[in-house]
């Protein structure tokens, strides 16, 4: 018992009461009472840690308890269950630092480099397909405006014996097919319309201008549009930039470049961003740095319930193969269907074991830290900070602050002991 | 922070340049170190630590072989990384201190002066601090009146870099002087369809800088150290005008590798990738002189010079040339004999010139030869903090309160990350920047 209770005094005793004293006292050593926990709750910054420990302990344990079920329940009855055991189960052999890396990349906006947005991109990109001149910046010179559709469409009315120049700028020359051929000013040509879209830009080149060595731009799709907004007729630029519409009856028209030329391939949803999943508009700045839930929050969590699912079914499917199979034949002796089988037997059996692990989530997300730390950009920690993480930003990243860092450790400290006092209860049970 | 971004970029510099060091070994400078008691073979032992990792220390080592030869001490050199604030906070508490540090930020400097734990150096460096140096290298490392650190290593933050091939492609022949050509010019290589800045709002410290330069040129270097100092509050009309200025950038999309959203999610230094890779989406990218070492990383082929240059950050309405400089502090926690020695080589131009051969390195320094550094590059970004002269501002995000400076996710950081997703925010920003300046500074 003697050295048990040095060991404890020395590496668990003594740390607890040393930060507990620490954190009244500021950088330069003078008491200051409650100052530093004053500081605590008067900092947004902290706040906002302190509500996203709310949402992952509000989230996530009943969430992966959940999971933990449905699994434990389904590789009861299924063929290849101890295969499908180990896969899921498999996360928890790697860290929770490699895992928040390995969800960076899951997560990468671009979808060249992450697997989430490269499906969602495969299948929008069959659905919208992107234009010839997909470029974000690509701008009309003159006569043209863009349209809501992200077309353009010309200022003026034109009519038969109009001949167009629409110079775009905008496009970088490795966008120009190789089949473009040199642009040539168009000319006029009675009972059509005819143009010239060429990329209107070449270095000492005046604006507006066909300046020798500028290149059309072939494969644009041009529509012209009736005074009612029907497309009347469409065509297709030619290598050299030039397009014609023939047989123009009477009548005033719009020229149009379609928004299919420049509609963009699908740019990826940046997951670890601080796009907010609640509504804020209208709330002060402090509100809405409280109240705005970013999207990596939510990304964040899903991360961590790949990493822990296998854990909760583990235990979960532990508990339910020492189930007494006898209560259980003689449910379904008695009639009952499966799902009541499990909801009015199965369930309150496990009921234990579902608690447990949700109390060990719980504990575990209180103390998140690392997987914060790996997986969330630099410019979202604020947004997605947790308690712990702000504890070791304020009181290891610099040479000041400690004080205030003890005040969060206490607080953190604190938040875990009733959930800790409720586990003892349990076991003792 | 700009120590971080260093450490990274020079850890991929060829150990080849390492082994040019015997060439040099300080035959090149003069003598006129004004130090004749260091060239005494005094012996003994003296301990150093520092931030620096990989190439680095390698190279800092090579200074530490030279003053080995010249004084016989023995300098015991240790690595300490990001941790070096807490590794050195802890060891002064405990009474442990080294001999000697190298600090990364000057606010370091103060708050172990505040400790008592620094020796006042005045005695034996004072004089050529005063000779050989800027006055403001002396001003940022005394507390009080007294003297205690020497500035060994510095680095040029005003410098533009940019894809030469993407400028000349569309039309532009000299690099912009001041920041309305950089505007014209900028719109001139958007009608060529490339876009003109990879930011790197990715990493905070990045947009620090920007707005530290475009400051600087806006207010001046007097309202700069009162900023940094947080003798005038953030909402200083001269901030104001700063932000303005900043969005005439950072306000369009247009002008920014994935627009806002893209400036402010690409880290240091995805965006030199980005405009000098092999398939350049961009012309051009703001940072320090380091950047100059990463791009061979990204790209084998590209030639300096030829390939890619930069050009110091445009003046703005009329402003003189002006720098925006970083640098590492030396200090002295114990006062042996090994110790001043130590620190008076390191003030030598003899240190500086073994370290600036090698390259990755900037003297503070006026009598280090601009010829000891090995390419034009490095020679330009020196040449130009030594002609700032005064006019060098030290980086204001490393003299503020980390806390405010220099954390992730919160602070300066933070704020100007959160500006750049919505720029036309500017008095809700200067709020929330003053509000977290009063908390880190204390007023």
């Amino acid at each position: 018992m003697g050295p048990a209770a040095l060991l404890l005094g020395a590496i668990v005793v003594y740390p607890t009461v040393a930060t507990v004293a620490r954190s009244l006292y500021d950088d330069s050593g003078n008491f200051i009472a409650a100052g530093n926990y004053k500081t605590l709750f008067g900092t947004a910054d902290i706040l906002v840690a302190i509500r996203n420990n709310a949402i992952w302990v509000i989230v996530f344990p009943s969430l992966v308890t959940f999971l933990g079920l449905v699994f434990a329940v389904l590789t009861e009855r299924i063929r290849w269950s101890t295969a499908f055991k180990t896969i899921v189960f498999m996360p928890m052999a790697i860290s929770l630092f490699a895992t928040g890396v390995i969800w960076r990349i899951v997560y990468e906006t671009d979808p060249n480099r992450g697997v989430i947005n490269a499906a969602v991109g495969t299948v929008a990109d069959v659905i919208h397909p992107p234009g010839m001149y997909a470029l974000p910046n690509i701008r009309p010179i003159s006569g043209l405006t863009g349209t809501a559709e992200g077309g353009m469409v010309s200022k003026n009315a034109v009519d038969a014996g109009h001949a167009l120049q629409l110079g775009l700028t905008g496009i970088p020359l490795s966008a120009v097919p190789p089949a473009a051929q040199a642009a040539q000013a168009p000319s006029p040509v009675a009972g059509a319309v005819t143009g010239e879209v060429w990329r209107d830009f070449s270095p000492g080149g005046h604006v507006g201008v066909i300046d020798p060595g500028e290149k059309g731009l072939p494969g644009m799709r041009l529509n012209l549009v009736s005074a009612d907004g029907h497309t009347a007729a469409t065509t297709v630029s030619g290598n050299n930039g030039a397009f014609r519409f023939d047989g123009v009856s009477g009548g005033s028209y719009h020229l149009a470049l379609d928004a299919a030329n420049f509609r963009q391939p699908f740019g990826g949803v940046n997951w670890l961003g601080v796009q907010s999943l609640t509504p804020v508009s209208g709330l002060g700045t402090t509100g809405q740095a409280l109240l705005a839930i970013p999207l990596a929050d939510l990304s964040a969590i899903v991360a961590m319930l790949w990493m822990w699912s296998g854990f909760a079914m583990v235990i979960i499917g532990a508990g339910l193969a020492a189930l007494n199979r006898e209560v259980l034949e003689a449910a379904r002796m008695d009639g009952a269907s499966e799902l009541q089988t499990f909801r009015f037997v199965t369930f309150p059996l496990l009921r234990p074991v579902l608690i447990v692990v949700f109390i060990t989530m719980i504990i575990n997300v209180l103390k998140i830290f690392d997987i914060i730390l790996s997986l969330i950009p630099d410019s979202s920690q604020q947004q997605a900070n947790v308690i712990a993480l702000e504890m070791y930003r304020v009181g290891f990243t610099s040479f000041t602050g400690k004080g205030l860092a003890s005040a969060i450790a206490v607080f953190l400290f604190l938040l875990v002991i009733p959930v800790i006092a409720l586990n003892v209860r349990r076991i003792r049970e | 922070m700009h120590t971080r971004a260093t450490r990274r970029a020079f850890g991929t510099l060829t150990v080849a340049a390492v082994m040019t060091l015997a060439a040099c070994g300080g035959g090149t400078t003069s003598s006129s170190g004004g130090s004749s008691s260091s060239g005494q073979q005094i012996g003994g032992n003296v301990t150093v630590w520092a931030v620096w990792s990989g190439t680095e220390q390698k190279d800092f080592q090579a200074v530490l072989d030279g003053f080995k030869t010249k004084t016989g001490v023995t300098a015991q050199f240790q690595s300490k990384g990001d941790q070096l604030p807490t590794v050195l906070g802890t060891a002064v508490t405990g009474g442990a201190p080294p001999d000697v540090a190298i600090l990364p930020q000057p606010g370091l400097l103060h708050d172990l002066v505040k400790k008592g734990a620094l020796k006042p150096i005045d005695s034996f460096v004072g004089d050529v601090l005063t000779s050989q140096y800027a006055s403001v290298w002396k001003k940022l490392a005394s507390d009080a009146g007294k003297l205690y650190g020497v500035y060994f290593k510095a680095a040029n933050k005003s410098t533009v870099w940019y894809n030469v091939k993407t400028l000349t492609d569309a039309g532009i022949t000299s690099p912009p002087a001041t920041y309305d050509d950089m505007l014209k010019d900028m719109s001139t290589l958007q009608q060529a369809g490339t876009t003109p800045f990879a930011m790197c709002g990715g990493s905070g410290w990045t947009l620090t800088d920007w707005f530290e330069n475009v400051y600087l040129r806006v207010a001046g270097v007097a309202k700069y150290n009162a900023l940094a100092a947080h003798s005038i509050p953030w909402t200083d009309p001269t901030v104001t005008t700063t932000f303005q200025t900043l969005a005439k950038i950072f306000g369009n999309d247009a002008n920014m590798v994935g627009g806002k959203a893209g400036a402010v999610s690409t880290p240091f230094p995805d965006c030199v990738s980005q405009a000098f890779g092999p398939a350049p989406k961009a012309a051009m990218v703001y940072e320090a002189d380091f950047v100059g070492t990463v791009i061979p990383t990204v790209n084998k082929s590209l030639q300096a010079k030829s390939g890619y240059d930069f050009f110091p950050f445009p003046s703005i309405n009329g402003s003189p040339a002006e720098v925006s400089a970083g640098g590492d502090v030396a200090v002295m926690f114990k006062d042996t004999p090994q110790s001043e020695a130590l620190l008076k080589y390191l003030a030598s131009p003899d240190a500086g010139s073994i370290w600036a051969h090698l390259g990755g390195f900037t003297s503070p320094n006026t009598q280090v030869s601009l010829s000891v550094y090995p390419d034009d590059i490095s020679r330009t970004a020196a040449k130009a903090v030594i002609d700032a002269g005064d006019n060098v501002a030290y980086d204001m995000s490393d003299q503020a309160p980390a806390a405010f400076g220099g954390t992730i996710g919160s602070g300066e950081w933070a704020d100007l990350q959160n500006w750049v997703r919505n720029p036309t925010d500017i008095s809700g920003t200067e709020t929330k920047l003053e509000a977290a300046a009063v908390a880190a500074y204390g007023h």
